[in-house]
């Protein structure tokens, strides 16, 4: 039998970023997911799977939803008005349906209270605040430059940011010693070490209320920043996502406010992100949003859409549902409540634990103080707690330092991705837990 | 050296920007080129540019003692109320100083990618498509509008699925049986391996059994133009190249280009050769690019070419394969289903097929299919990536999560394509319908004197250059804007594919009512 030699030739060499790990997805942010994939929790069918509280998704207010879209068929359906759907169906402008951004406008401002005006013209969508927040960096920024953003922040902003744009993060540390708020010092200090390191710093990505904190940034803050970055001549971008999350309406300054208030002067710096995925609880559909005050990233923003557009059915579809005012005023009231409650119910559950968590007031999430219980104030020390609570009590939350928190031992814990009842099953099991390790530290000591 | 001397002039390029920067970067980097490709020799070629930006350098900072500027000019006003239309240009800032580093009026900088997105003047393809929006034909409502022969879509079929969403509501209403947590929450960005196996059902149906798909190697995105990006992205590095036959459709210079800083370099094809693709053009582009050191990645082909509806022969492709091997490179295959129903007597050959029956590295081949173009409902926008490579494969899935079909599409595709009896008689009809109406427009011109390539999709290439005057870009220029402008008929001209010989036009006649076609070939006929 003859045997064929192959020559072997070297694989086709692919790009820096097929083959890069700047996607991040090897953190222990994700590993936690596929832990819960493996074994997730179910009521019935598996009470002792792991429990997911590293996802923060708002599945509190779907009813709302449901009962609107059951009683509106009409707007549901799009297959069945004739000239809706042609009109629908026909090439794809990446300016998007009117009435759509209208309607997205017209949301935004109702989300803050009417305090902000929304200009559907400047109004870009894209697929998702993913996307959108790619897209900003993409027109804001040039590979090799840097965007200044205040730590904790969103695990995905390394990947969203930075992997295919070539673009750097450079921290804005913020302390647990002042309720990690972002001060003009660490501004500036971030900004002379990106520039220590040779970098072009291009803006300031704040996320407002935050993630993973839970809080909105009160309003001298923003002002600072404001005043910060018109200083240094760069951007803003305010990722205000979960701006329609926050507990109480009156406690969440937009940055689009405090434009208004100064007559818009100097808001080319400007942009906002925005998106239904976590207000709305619709991730799937997969709806952001680009709102910038400079006409030329809007104009650029838009051209560029056309890799990520929303299909013309999803804009249909969620322009009747936003433009009935009645209807939204009405969600967005209940979801805020809803909310707080959760809020109250998880942090009084780890009160009882012995557990304190950051004072919140906005988001999907709270965050948890467990540096009291680590061995060692270290990453290490947080990432062993971490993997016990996965194992031992087998709850999936974020360890900060996949956040980049400086201060060791805090964790992000999501609330709204779940029914009561399985909230109650999670803090009862981290009850005791924290009961067993408390016990078992003071027979250690004695 | 030379390398300097570029960096320089780009850095300065970098350093005007705004509304008027196109002017004041071509007054700075004129002269400094004369110096450049002067008889100064390397070192002076090389010493000079760089001596001038040291000491342009000198000037800002004297000039703006600190990077900082304490006082920076007002910006021009945010109107408060209604801004400028989209699309129209915003106020010219006053024109300041071109050694401003942050451009002119102190304005915020955006980056490069911008700027040349900002800058680079739509071509009349774009310019065709946006008149055509603003002013389109309807019978009743616009009769003096532009009638759109320059969108590839196929509109000939949307009532078949509007029939199919009518009867099939359940799958157009969220909230009743489709269970709201089921879809509105996280899908697999790239797509539900339900879905998946139901679109590799599809697609080898399509084909008529000749070659099967496996879901596991499929990946969604919203639409062919970020699957062609991402694959870009993945197969290489900023200042690459790709080899692309043209003509080749003008989207093309922005899915492949615009973000990711890879280059196209065009492999001409001509009429004599019916614009078919020949190696020895493939090898002489590839050797070109070596010379000016530009690294070649791929070849992007599509199939049937856009704009010239080639069909690529069996031997073209195994070729093309054959080339790509030597050179150790990737090919991406930018192919259209519905015209796998091999177009009156044309064999369409994908190259899923020729991978699967030869000895070739597979990883090698990428294919990207219109899912939604194909099933005539473009506003979905589904785009496929097929690949054999584990690591595109990976990237791609990750990649999916910036440009992902909505979980309310995957629902709704899903059903649709689970019910094969429809697709079967769609895919039928289809193919009838856009036969026929290519046969009545390519008759048509045929009639004012104009002959077609032979083609397949929805589109035909038309030689005009019998009617342009003079024989050139400008001739074929002129007539483009006459059709438009006269004619009140949007076809795209070949300059905008980057065709190298003047006067063929892309016809897509797909958007159209048989009974327009009289009325299109009589307003031709105005300015011909």
């Amino acid at each position: 039998m003859a045997i064929k030699i192959v020559k072997a030739q070297p694989p086709v060499e692919l790009s820096k970023i097929a083959v890069s790990e700047t996607h991040g997805e090897n953190s222990p942010y994700f590993a936690g997911w596929k832990a819960y994939d493996e074994n997730p929790y179910h009521e019935k069918h598996n009470p002792h799977g792991v429990i997911q509280m590293g996802l923060a998704e708002n599945q509190v207010s779907f009813d709302l939803l449901e009962e609107y879209l059951a009683s509106n068929q009409e707007a549901a359906s799009w297959g069945k008005k004739v000239s809706g759907f042609r009109e629908n169906a026909l090439f794809q402008d990446y300016h998007g349906l009117l009435t759509f951004r209208k309607a997205m406008a017209s949301f935004m401002e109702q989300v803050r209270g009417g305090k902000a005006k929304f200009d559907p013209e400047r109004v870009v969508l894209t697929a998702g605040a993913t996307a959108a927040n790619e897209l900003l960096t993409f027109i804001l920024a040039n590979p090799g430059d840097a965007l200044l953003v205040p730590t904790p922040y969103y695990p995905g902003f390394d990947r969203d940011l930075r992997w295919r744009t070539g673009v750097e993060i450079v921290p804005i540390h913020c302390e647990s010693s002042n309720k990690f708020q972002i001060t003009p010092e660490a501004l500036e200090s971030a900004y002379d070490h990106a520039r220590s390191m040779n970098m072009k710093v291009r803006g300031v990505l704040i996320t407002n209320p935050s993630n993973p904190l839970g809080a909105t940034i009160q309003r001298k803050f923003l002002e600072q920043i404001l005043d910060f970055v018109t200083r240094k001549n760069i951007h803003l971008v305010s990722d205000e996502i979960y701006s329609g999350s926050v507990f109480h309406s009156d406690e969440f300054v937009s940055i689009a406010e405090i434009l208004e208030s100064r007559n818009y002067q100097d808001s080319e710096r400007c942009h906002i992100v925005y998106s239904l995925s976590k207000d709305l609880g619709l991730p799937g559909f997969r709806v952001g949003t680009v709102y910038s005050y400079n006409n030329q990233v809007v104009t650029t923003a838009r051209r560029m859409s056309s890799f990520t557009l929303i299909s013309s059915q999803t804009q249909f579809l969620l322009a009747s549902m936003l433009s009935d005012k009645d209807f939204t005023e009405k969600y967005i009231k209940i979801n805020r409540e809803r909310l707080r409650k959760r809020y109250e119910m998880i942090v009084n559950g780890l009160k009882k634990a012995g557990i304190e968590c950051l004072k919140g007031n906005a988001g999907l999430f709270c965050w948890m103080n467990l540096s009291p219980y680590l061995k060692e104030a270290t990453r290490e020390g947080e990432l062993e707690i971490w993997k016990t609570i996965m194992e031992e009590v087998k709850l999936n939350i974020s360890p900060g330092s996949s956040c980049r928190c400086s201060d060791a031992g805090w964790f992000r814990v999501c609330f709204a991705n779940m029914s009561e009842e399985t909230l109650e099953v999670a803090l009862t099991r981290l009850y005791e837990f924290m009961d067993r390790w408390r016990r078992d530290r003071h027979v250690l000591s004695m | 050296m030379k390398q300097n001397s570029r960096n320089s002039l780009d850095n300065l390029h970098k350093t005007s920007t705004g509304a008027t920067g196109v002017t004041t970067d071509m007054r700075v980097i004129v002269p400094l080129q004369g110096v450049v490709q002067g008889g100064g020799g390397l070192v002076l070629g090389s010493i000079i540019p760089c001596a001038l930006f040291y000491f342009l350098q000198l000037y800002l900072k004297a000039k703006n003692p600190s990077d900082d500027d304490p006082n920076p000019s007002p910006p021009p006003q945010l109107p408060e109320t209604s801004p400028p239309p989209p699309g129209s240009l915003q106020r010219v800032p006053s024109v300041r100083s071109i050694w401003s580093p942050r451009g002119t009026n102190g304005q915020v900088q955006v980056s490069s990618r911008a700027n040349s997105v900002i800058k680079h003047p739509d071509s009349p393809y774009y310019v065709g498509l946006k008149r055509t929006s603003e002013n389109p034909f309807d019978e009743s409502s616009n009769p003096d509008g532009i009638i759109q022969l320059g969108l590839d879509e196929n509109n000939l079929s949307l009532d078949l699925i509007q029939d199919w969403l009518a009867t099939h509501t359940k799958c157009s209403i969220i909230g009743q049986e489709l269970e709201m947590n089921g879809i509105s929450t996280y899908h697999p960005f790239h797509g539900s391996s339900e879905l998946k196996s139901a679109v590799a059902g599809f697609m080898s149906q399509v084909m008529e059994g000749h070659v099967s798909f496996n879901p596991s190697q499929i990946v969604l995105t919203a639409g062919t133009t970020p699957a062609l990006e991402m694959l870009a992205f993945c197969l290489a590095d900023p200042g690459n190249a790709f080899l692309v036959p043209s003509p080749y459709f003008p989207d093309l210079d922005r899915d492949i280009k615009w973000r990711t800083g890879v280059e196209i370099i065009p492999v001409p094809c001509r009429s004599s050769d019916n614009f078919s693709l020949h190696t020895t053009a493939l090898h002489r582009a590839y050797n070109q690019a070596k010379k000016r050191g530009i690294k070649i990645q791929g070849v992007i082909i599509s199939n049937p070419s856009n704009p010239a509806g080639i069909f690529h022969t069996r031997d073209t492709l195994y070729n093309l394969l054959n080339f790509a091997t030597e050179k150790n490179i990737s090919i991406i295959s930018h192919e259209s289903l519905s015209s796998s129903q091999s177009f009156k007597n044309q064999e369409f050959v994908s190259m899923a097929e020729i991978v699967s029956t030869e000895e070739y590295d597979r990883n090698r081949v990428h294919i990207v299919y219109g899912l939604s173009k194909d099933l005539s409902t473009p506003g979905l926008r589904v785009g496929v990536v097929y690949s054999f490579d584990k690591n595109v494969l990976e990237a791609s899935k990750k990649l999916a999560r910036f440009s992902s079909v909505s979980s309310l599409n995957q629902r709704l595709l899903l059903s649709m394509l689970k019910d094969s009896r429809f697709v079967e008689g769609f895919i039928k009809i289809n193919k009838e319908r856009v036969e026929k109406m290519c046969d009545l427009f390519v008759g048509g011109l045929k009639n004012l004197g104009i002959e077609c390539m032979k083609s397949g999709g929805v589109y035909c290439w038309a030689d005009l250059s019998g009617f342009i005057r003079p024989y050139s870009e400008k001739g074929e220029l002129d007539l483009w804007e006459k059709l438009l402008n006269v004619g009140k008929v949007n076809a795209t001209p070949g300059s905008s594919c980057h065709c190298v010989e003047p006067g063929w036009f892309r016809f897509c006649f797909t958007n159209l009512e048989e009974k327009d076609i009289p009325l299109v070939m009589e307003r031709i006929q105005r300015v011909l």
